[in-house]
């Protein structure tokens, strides 16, 4: 055991990153979900990085030097993926959408984050009224709809605005709003948890303050499960802007390319047999959520040895190698 | 032939293992966990498998039953009646389990499924092997209950597990376990998460069913005066391989490997090696009291109307300077509450309690905070007690940081001074605490508890999670520390032997109060309290012939009670 840990010590930093970690840990059908999630998840930040670059066109162009493109072409030529009823293309608007997507998961995760780490720390460590006020205030979140509520949030932030930057940050707002209840609860449990473990106590009996106690002690603590949280949450925070975008209270197609508007553009086109307006949006949301989700599940499994799981070619090499040392 | 008329003549073998290897795969590595064991369990005999934590002794007993982990493989041959359990798989595995081979584990409370009754429980075993009515099953049920000596199993039968107490829970567990009189009963330290006197009841009831049915018993335990109590083989395991195999009073009283003397010197006995030994009185009494209790009281409220807990309940009690104050009891007895009160930890309700002369009454963190420094505190579970994200250097100088502000290099050579009193090498400071072995844990947070070198040190169970070598070794540090540093301590501790070898004076509390007080020898050799009696007389000594002697005790004191 002794060698074995020290020679996880001199691993390289890298092998201790959380996605490349999970990675070495993992074989068989889990490795195949991880993969396979890595890959779509990357084809996503790929796109949202280098839509300039892989698009031939702009998000909001429907007409060039040759004049005003075709309206509702079908796929191929110099439309692989058809245009749009406002002559809009196709493939140019879904791998912008990335980017929107990309903007408003990061937003909107990262001031959840924050805020509900935060709170939930303050809140499970000290307990008491503010406590009790902070418990009630999350339920009372999560007793509304998430979407109604973001699309209250929206009405009430944005006000009508439709720039790329004010409808990114009213559907991350909105989407933050309903996220802080979600880390808020997850930290308060964890650190009502650790704050019973000896080691809490044993800084207590000391005399550490308790701003010390919090996070020195606690928050490293109680932050492990977040990773997971995390890209669970970013696949609900595009559903939720795709939800808004559906709905109407998404961004102008001018401002920005957003899938969830499109979609709803792509409503009537359908019966008509154009299937190509929605089909690639549609493909876009579900595979990026696909792939976000498999990452997390992965992790959460392997996070967990109970739940890992060695394949029979794995557990042969390893007794093997055991076996000849 | 059916199993059932298979009759196991005197000294046939009921297990067999031949050449067991085990490996676990790990993200390490394969780790090899049994090398080459090979052992047999005559009908009717009582074999224990000891060892320290690792040693390989369960992952040995359990494949008896054909339990293995699922990232274990084994090589190798468990013959139990005469078929190979590593190769056995669904239905024949388990029309072998139960009716051969049963098991009892270690911990009744999570063995027993809450939302069943006992009854239900027993029944179920029964009925997976004979097809047999309801009604049949549960007469069985009864009778298996009866012979465990639980009272009136006809109600009781319907009685669900929190109804019963942990050591009736664990006369349940054997009672599913004997339901279908396997020949062979493999016992996972039945006794360990049970108090000693219940630990002696249950040793009595396990030698009892064995005369009555001739039901070979294998008892892993640690606990070598369990072995002393029980045993009529000895197998000692040492990292996954025998070290020694004989029967109980060859072993005990000639040991042959060297292991297994070494084992045995480091059991405290209980007796021996007595901190007070040939004192006449309290040799502390002069000086000045740091801690004095008067009728304190802590109590903890219930849930929603629900009625509370009197922790401790009235206790008197005094520790001077210099002197360790050792208090016994056993679980729920209150003696954590009073040594976490003493540190703050707890809230006292009623009574007086004055520390280092703050009364604990009026507590106020922020008044109570420069006193801590004062005291220092040692956890039961090292492990646990450590931030698994600090380093041990950051660990020990922790309340160096927050009483004393010494610059960085100061606080280093102060955290490589202490490292090294406590006979860790300094260069230890740089790792994680789970790269320490629990010996080494507990060591570094004896470290951090005399940083400060405070005036009264709190050991709250510091050697319950430590194998016996390693316990030997820590006490040793303590008692070395105490003598040369001369802090005060309240040393508390289920276990009557180290409590005698470190502390002069001792207290044996019970329910909450305090039974009765004195020197540690005194009390040891003439306890005055029934209770007190009752507690030495049911702690196992490591020798076969005093234990034979001390059964009769109890067994004498038991029918003065009836």
């Amino acid at each position: 055991m002794g060698t074995a840990t020290l020679s996880k010590a001199n691993q390289s930093w890298a092998a201790k990153l959380p996605i490349i970690s999970h990675l070495r840990m993992s074989s068989g059908l889990q490795r195949g979900m991880l993969v396979a999630g890595l890959i779509f998840s990357a084809l996503f930040v790929i796109c949202a990085v280098f839509a300039p670059l892989i698009a031939p066109y702009d998000f909001a162009q429907s007409s060039d030097a040759n004049g005003d493109f075709p309206r509702q072409a079908a796929p191929g030529g110099q439309f692989i993926w058809g245009t749009t009823a406002s002559g809009y293309d196709v493939f140019s608007r879904t791998v912008y959408g990335a980017q929107t997507a990309i903007l408003v998961i990061i937003a909107a995760v990262v001031m959840s984050l924050f805020i509900g780490v935060l709170l939930g720390l303050i809140s499970g460590y000290l307990g008491g009224w503010f406590d009790r006020i902070m418990v009630v205030l999350a339920d009372a979140i999560y007793a509304f709809p998430s979407l109604l509520l973001a699309i209250v949030m929206s009405i009430v932030i944005s006000q009508g605005q439709s720039s790329l930057y004010g409808g990114v940050m009213a559907a991350a707002i909105s989407i933050t709003v309903v996220f802080i209840p979600q880390y808020f609860r997850v930290v308060r449990a964890e650190v009502m948890r650790l704050k019973a473990e000896p080691f809490v106590e044993s800084a207590q009996v000391i005399g550490s303050s308790p701003w010390r106690v919090m996070f020195t002690h606690l928050l490293r603590n109680a932050t492990r499960t977040l990773p997971l949280i995390f890209t669970l949450n970013a696949t609900e925070a595009l559903l939720t802007l795709a939800g808004l975008g559906f709905l109407g209270f998404g961004i102008e197609p001018t401002s920005a390319s957003e899938w969830g508007y499109d979609l709803n553009r792509a409503m009537s086109d359908a019966t008509s047999g154009i299937w190509w307006t929605g089909l690639f949006p549609g493909l876009a949301i579900v595979l990026t959520v696909l792939g976000l989700t498999l990452v997390g599940e992965s992790m959460n499994d392997l996070n967990d040895p109970r739940l890992r799981r060695f394949s029979r070619k794995k557990a042969k090499r390893i007794t093997q190698a055991g076996g000849k040392a | 032939m059916s199993h059932a008329a298979t009759v196991t003549s005197e000294g046939e073998n009921v297990l067999r293992i031949e050449n067991l290897n085990i490996d676990f795969v790990t993200d390490a590595g394969a780790v090899p966990a049994v090398r080459g064991v090979d052992l047999e369990v005559k009908a009717g005999e009582i074999l224990a498998i000891v060892g320290e934590s690792g040693s390989g002794k369960s992952v040995t007993a359990r494949t008896a039953l054909g339990i293995l982990a699922e990232n274990g493989a084994s090589h190798g041959a468990v013959y139990l009646n005469g078929k190979n359990m590593l190769t056995l798989h669904g239905a024949p595995l388990r029309e072998m389990r139960g009716k051969d081979v049963a098991m009892v584990f270690q911990e009744p409370s999570t063995a027993l499924n809450p939302v069943f009754t006992v009854g239900w429980q027993i029944m179920e075993g029964i009925r997976a092997h004979a097809k047999i009515s309801k009604k049949e099953a549960k007469a069985r049920a009864i009778e298996a209950m009866r012979q465990v000596g639980i009272p009136d199993p006809e109600q009781r039968v319907d009685y669900y597990p929190h109804q019963f107490s942990g050591g009736q829970k664990q006369r349940v567990v054997i009672a599913a376990a004997l339901a279908l009189k396997p020949q062979l009963i493999v016992a996972d330290e039945p006794t360990t998460a049970l108090d000693v006197t219940v630990q002696a009841e249950i040793l009595a009831l396990l030698r009892e069913l064995r005369n009555e049915l001739g039901t070979a018993i294998v008892i892993i335990t640690h606990n070598m005066g369990v072995v002393a109590d029980i045993a009529d083989r000895v197998i000692v395991m040492n990292q996954g391989k025998i070290v020694e195999q004989a029967p109980a009073l060859q072993l005990f009283e000639a040991p042959q490997e060297e292991y297994t003397r070494s084992l045995l010197a480091a059991v405290p006995h209980l007796g021996r090696q007595s901190a007070s030994e040939g004192m006449e009185e309290r040799p502390a009494a002069g000086s000045e009291v740091l801690v004095e209790a008067k009728e304190l009281v802590v109590h903890f409220p219930g849930r929603m109307g629900a009625p509370g807990f009197t922790a401790v309940n009235g206790v008197d009690l005094k520790i001077h300077a210099g002197e360790v104050y050792g208090l016994v009891g056993e679980s729920g007895s209150g003696k954590t509450t009073i040594g976490r009160t003493i540190a703050g930890l707890n809230k006292m309700t009623g009574g007086s309690l004055k520390v280092l002369g703050y009364e604990m009454a009026n507590f106020k963190e922020r008044t109570f905070k420069p006193l801590r420094e004062q005291i220092g505190f040692v956890f039961q579970d090292p492990a646990a007690s450590f931030n698994p994200h600090l380093t041990i250097g950051e660990c020990v100088a922790e309340p160096l940081m927050v009483h004393r502000q010494l610059g960085a290099s100061a606080t280093r050579t102060k955290v490589g001074q202490l490292l090294e009193a406590v006979q860790l090498p300094a260069g230890f400071a740089d790792r994680y605490p789970h790269e320490l072995s629990g010996g080494q844990r507990q060591r570094a947070s004896l470290a951090r508890a005399l940083a400060l070198e405070p005036k009264l040190l709190i050991a709250d169970e510091p050697t319950s999670a430590l194998d016996v070598s390693v316990q030997a070794k820590v006490l040793e540090l303590f008692r070395e520390l105490q003598a040369e540093l001369g802090f005060a301590a309240l040393f508390v501790s289920h276990d009557l032997a180290v409590v005698d070898q470190l502390s002069t004076w001792v207290g044996v509390l019970f329910r909450g109060t305090l039974l009765e007080e004195g020197l540690g020898s005194k009390v040891l050799a003439n306890p005055q309290h029934d209770y007190t009696q009752r507690l030495i007389a049911s702690l196992p000594v490591p020798d076969p012939r005093e234990q034979a002697q001390r059964r009769a005790r109890i067994e004498e004191l038991n029918r003065q009670q009836a």
